[in-house]
């Protein structure tokens, strides 16, 4: 059985890494908006250049990791090339996954402590077509149209329960082949 | 590209980095809420922009252009020294024109210039704890954001307006950012705040030695505390600058001689000197003197 | 033209270096000054750098010093930030001071003890004369020597805790917090409030511990033990799967023994107080032990009253190298702040003229 630890990380991991982060924050930074991320990466098969580069960017030993089944594949790459402590979903500060989990589920943070709240990875299908939402809150001048393939039906409700919990709450980078979007929790999502 | 041997890129390792992007990260999702971060001891000392550095430091790329600001000056020497430090750690471009940077840290000003989408803005901050004065213990201070309780300072600002007649803060302004959590705009004069609301770029906040670091980000509501009968409002020296002649631009006094002599000069060096190159003048420009 | 726009600051940065160069030098006929002699003859100087500057190496201790003109904050905060930049290979196994190679141990509570009282390198019988003929520079006489017995030092405190007279130590396993990666948060744990005052300035703990004797959080202390040696520092490889010896250091560590009346879980004994430092410092070490006791008034069910009881003014005061960077930052320009006062005040005071008119 191949671990993928026979595949490389970053070829510049001071650089590549810089420019991954950068892509992340902007994403965040302007809800919805798309970044290229992953460029040049030849993950397992499992992981998209941009899931990719966003673990190598922000996931070390540091920090914990849930991977949902269906990315166990790529779990020996992982553990190579960022090495974190492999956490149960509903603890994990990182939570990496295809299909969206119950935000609910997972560590939402404290009051006091919101930012320890997970954060997740979730790859998706495609990012700027799919079904079609609006986004509206900090980060965005106007509100915004943000069309994603692979969120669930009902996942404007999912999140709207989310940003109701603010400034607790689940934040989400969306990443699909060689690039990413985000929704932190502080924007809301409407249909359509 | 060239850094200084011996040392990572932009001084920190890449745990640290990766450390430091991830609470920014955070911070970004939670505009105005200070994260705790394991702040690094930095080759410049505590107080004199450790935070701005190592949030600058974890940002910064080869394709930056860096702009280092203090007082709104380019020139003083900590802006001076800070520039340095990046320059030789992580061999960037740098820059002293607002338009052409696309980071920029600062001390204590926002350029008068708006900023634009495409630009961060690091701000060092000395004290992020906007209740710190009214209340000393972090634990205590931490509870009260929790709750959204910020009777504290808004009794502060009322004994102020009984007191004087107004709100006796004229720097670090208290606001509250997305409606949510009072923060502190760092000492930035009460006349920066309102380029804070709704700004295009994205605003960085660390404070080294108090271990902390927040955000703003693009396009985010930062209003002023007030009362509907006592508005926020800002003041700047009531005079034109000598050099370019602006009327809207934040001034440094320049005392002149020992009888009461007063220069005022745009406290935003690039600003004054683009204005000056587009052919303003002031009471005290050479072209003007030499009119006279 | 009346003002000119201060311009100039790199140059100005950099003249200032060559002349503080120049400084650090002094008199060039006065031969320079080796870092093996200020390791050597300097070393209660060499041991606080490398306490507060939390790294042990005594040859980077000694360059900071000299680097420093001796201003021992500055050298600490050298050596910080040169460690802040070092990988870390590995973690040591926790010491045993139990095993120390003994230079001097003293306990001021028993007359004798298994292992007798060590007086060793001490200033604490000296009369406080100037010796001129040091500045002469005549060498000492040979100290008197005995054979080493190789003999463990039972720690003075163990003999109390047989007796279940004085609480136990707190059970090891959890690995410690590590506030130069974790950033302090409260209520912090005793490992954490230990570690930070390991690194605290001296002096503040000096005053914070004197203020506790003069009642201000006071606890009665008696100073159990303090010994003074060298312990070997081990660490244990992943790969090996047994210790290895790394080398030896040097630490002095002291023990307070304070009473305590007893609380609703807990029966009348002795409690603790804990220092620990790198090199001699026996001044460091028994503050930081009367500091560290006041700070578990609350764990003892004790009134905290005192600045000495309160742990998060203690902790976030007690760093030198954080603490002279703020109060020296109020040198760096705040002209911008300083001209927002004036407009501030001057138009309060416009305000309070406009009203008197009124008045009259």
């Amino acid at each position: 059985m191949t671990t993928g630890t026979d595949l490389p990380g970053f070829a510049d991991p001071v650089l590549d890494a810089q420019s991954a982060f950068r892509a992340v924050l902007a994403a965040l930074s302007c809800p919805g908006s798309i970044h290229d991320a992953g460029a040049g990466l030849t993950p397992p098969a499992s992981l998209a250049p941009a899931t990719a580069a966003v673990l190598l960017a922000l996931v070390d030993g540091e920090t914990s990791l849930a991977i949902a089944p269906t990315l166990q594949p790529a779990a020996g790459w992982i553990a190579f090339h960022c090495g974190p402590e492999i956490a149960t979903t509903t603890l994990a500060g990182f939570v990496l996954a295809e299909a969206l989990p119950n935000l609910a589920a997972l560590d939402t943070g404290s009051d006091e402590v919101p930012e320890r709240a997970a954060t997740v990875i979730l790859q998706v299908a495609a990012l700027g077509s799919g079904a079609s939402y609006t986004l509206a809150g900090p980060g965005l001048q106007h509100p915004t149209k943000f069309a994603v393939n692979g969120l669930p039906v009902d996942f404007a409700a999912r999140w709207t329960a989310n940003r109701a919990l603010y400034p607790r709450g689940i934040d989400l980078i969306l990443c699909a082949g060689g690039r990413l979007a985000a929704l932190p929790r502080s924007v809301t999502v409407g249909e359509g | 590209m060239s850094t200084m041997e011996g040392y990572n890129f932009a001084y920190l390792d890449e745990q640290t980095k990766r450390m430091i992007r991830r609470a920014l990260l955070k911070a970004v999702a939670i505009p105005g809420h200070q994260i705790p971060f394991g702040s690094r001891e930095m080759p410049l000392p505590y107080g004199w922009g450790t935070g701005g550095i190592q949030v600058t430091a974890a940002v910064l790329g080869p394709q930056d252009v860096l702009k280092v600001i203090d007082q709104g000056a380019d020139d003083t020497t900590n802006a001076v020294s800070i520039r340095r430090f990046f320059a030789r750690t992580a061999g960037v471009a740098t820059t002293t024109d607002t338009s052409a940077a696309s980071v920029i840290q600062t001390r204590h000003r926002i350029p008068e210039k708006p900023l634009r989408e495409d630009q961060i803005i690091v701000y060092q901050v000395p004290q992020p704890e906007p209740l710190s004065r009214l209340e000393p213990s972090r634990a205590e201070t931490r509870r009260m954001h929790a709750l959204a309780e910020y009777g504290l300072m808004h009794v502060k600002l009322y004994e102020d307006i009984t007191r004087f007649g107004h709100v006796a803060i004229s720097y670090d302004y208290p606001v509250m950012v997305n409606g949510r959590h009072l923060m502190a705009p760092s000492p930035i004069p009460a006349f920066d705040n309102p380029k804070m609301h709704q700004m295009a770029a994205l605003q960085l906040f660390g404070a080294g030695r108090e271990k902390r670091l927040y955000a703003i980000p693009p396009y985010t509501s930062v209003v002023s505390l007030d009362f509907d009968d006592h508005p926020f409002r800002t003041t700047r020296a009531p005079h034109a600058c000598g050099l370019c002649g602006a009327t809207d631009s934040y001034l440094d006094e320049v005392v002149t001689d020992d009888q009461g002599g007063r220069l005022y000069v745009c406290s935003d060096t690039d600003h004054c000197e683009t204005r000056r190159e587009a052919g303003h003048t002031g009471s005290e420009s050479p072209l003007q003197e030499a009119a006279q | 033209m009346a003002y000119v726009a201060v311009k100039g600051g790199e140059r100005a940065i950099d003249n200032a270096h060559a002349w503080l160069a120049a400084d650090r030098r002094g008199n060039p006929d006065v031969p320079d000054l080796g870092l093996a002699q200020i390791r050597e003859q300097l070393g209660r100087a060499i041991d606080r750098v490398m306490a507060e500057g939390s790294l042990y190496d005594q040859d980077l201790a000694a360059l900071a010093i000299k680097q420093s003109q001796g201003d021992l904050i500055e050298a600490a905060f050298l050596l910080r930030a040169y460690r802040t930049t070092l990988p870390r290979f590995a973690h040591s196994e926790p010491v045993d001071t139990a095993t120390m190679a003994v230079r001097r141990r003293v306990s001021a509570v028993f007359k004798d003890l298994p292992g007798g009282q060590v007086l060793g390198p001490t200033y604490d019988y000296t009369h406080r004369l100037l010796d001129f003929t040091l500045a002469a520079g005549t060498a000492p006489p040979p100290p008197a020597t005995a054979h080493a017995t190789g003999a463990k030092m039972q720690r003075v405190n163990d003999f109390l805790v047989h007796a279940g007279l004085i609480e136990p130590d707190a059970p090891a396993g959890t690995t410690p917090g590590d506030i130069t990666r974790q950033p302090l948060t409260f209520p912090a744990p005793r490992d954490v409030r230990l570690q930070a005052l390991a690194r605290g300035d001296e002096g503040f703990l000096l005053g914070l511990g004197y203020s506790t004797q003069r009642g201000y959080g006071g606890n009665h202390p008696f100073a159990g033990e303090i010994r003074v040696g060298e312990v070997t520092v081990e660490i244990e490889p992943a790969e090996l799967g047994f210790a290895i010896d790394i080398g030896d250091i040097t630490l002095t560590e002291c023990q307070m023994v304070n009473q305590f009346k007893g609380s609703k879980t807990q029966p009348p004994q002795f409690t603790r107080g804990y220092g620990l430092a790198f090199g001699h410092a026996e001044r460091k070490t028994m503050s930081m032990a009367l500091v560290d006791r006041a700070m578990r008034a609350e764990e003892l069910g004790e009134d905290v009253t005192a600045p000495a009881q309160n742990v998060e003014f203690v902790l976030y005061h007690s760093d030198n190298i954080e603490g002279t960077g703020f109060v020296e930052h109020l040198k760096l320009p705040h002209y911008v702040d300083f001209q927002s006062e004036l407009e501030t005040i001057r138009r309060m005071r416009a305000e309070a003229d406009a009203g008197k008119e009124a008045a009259e």
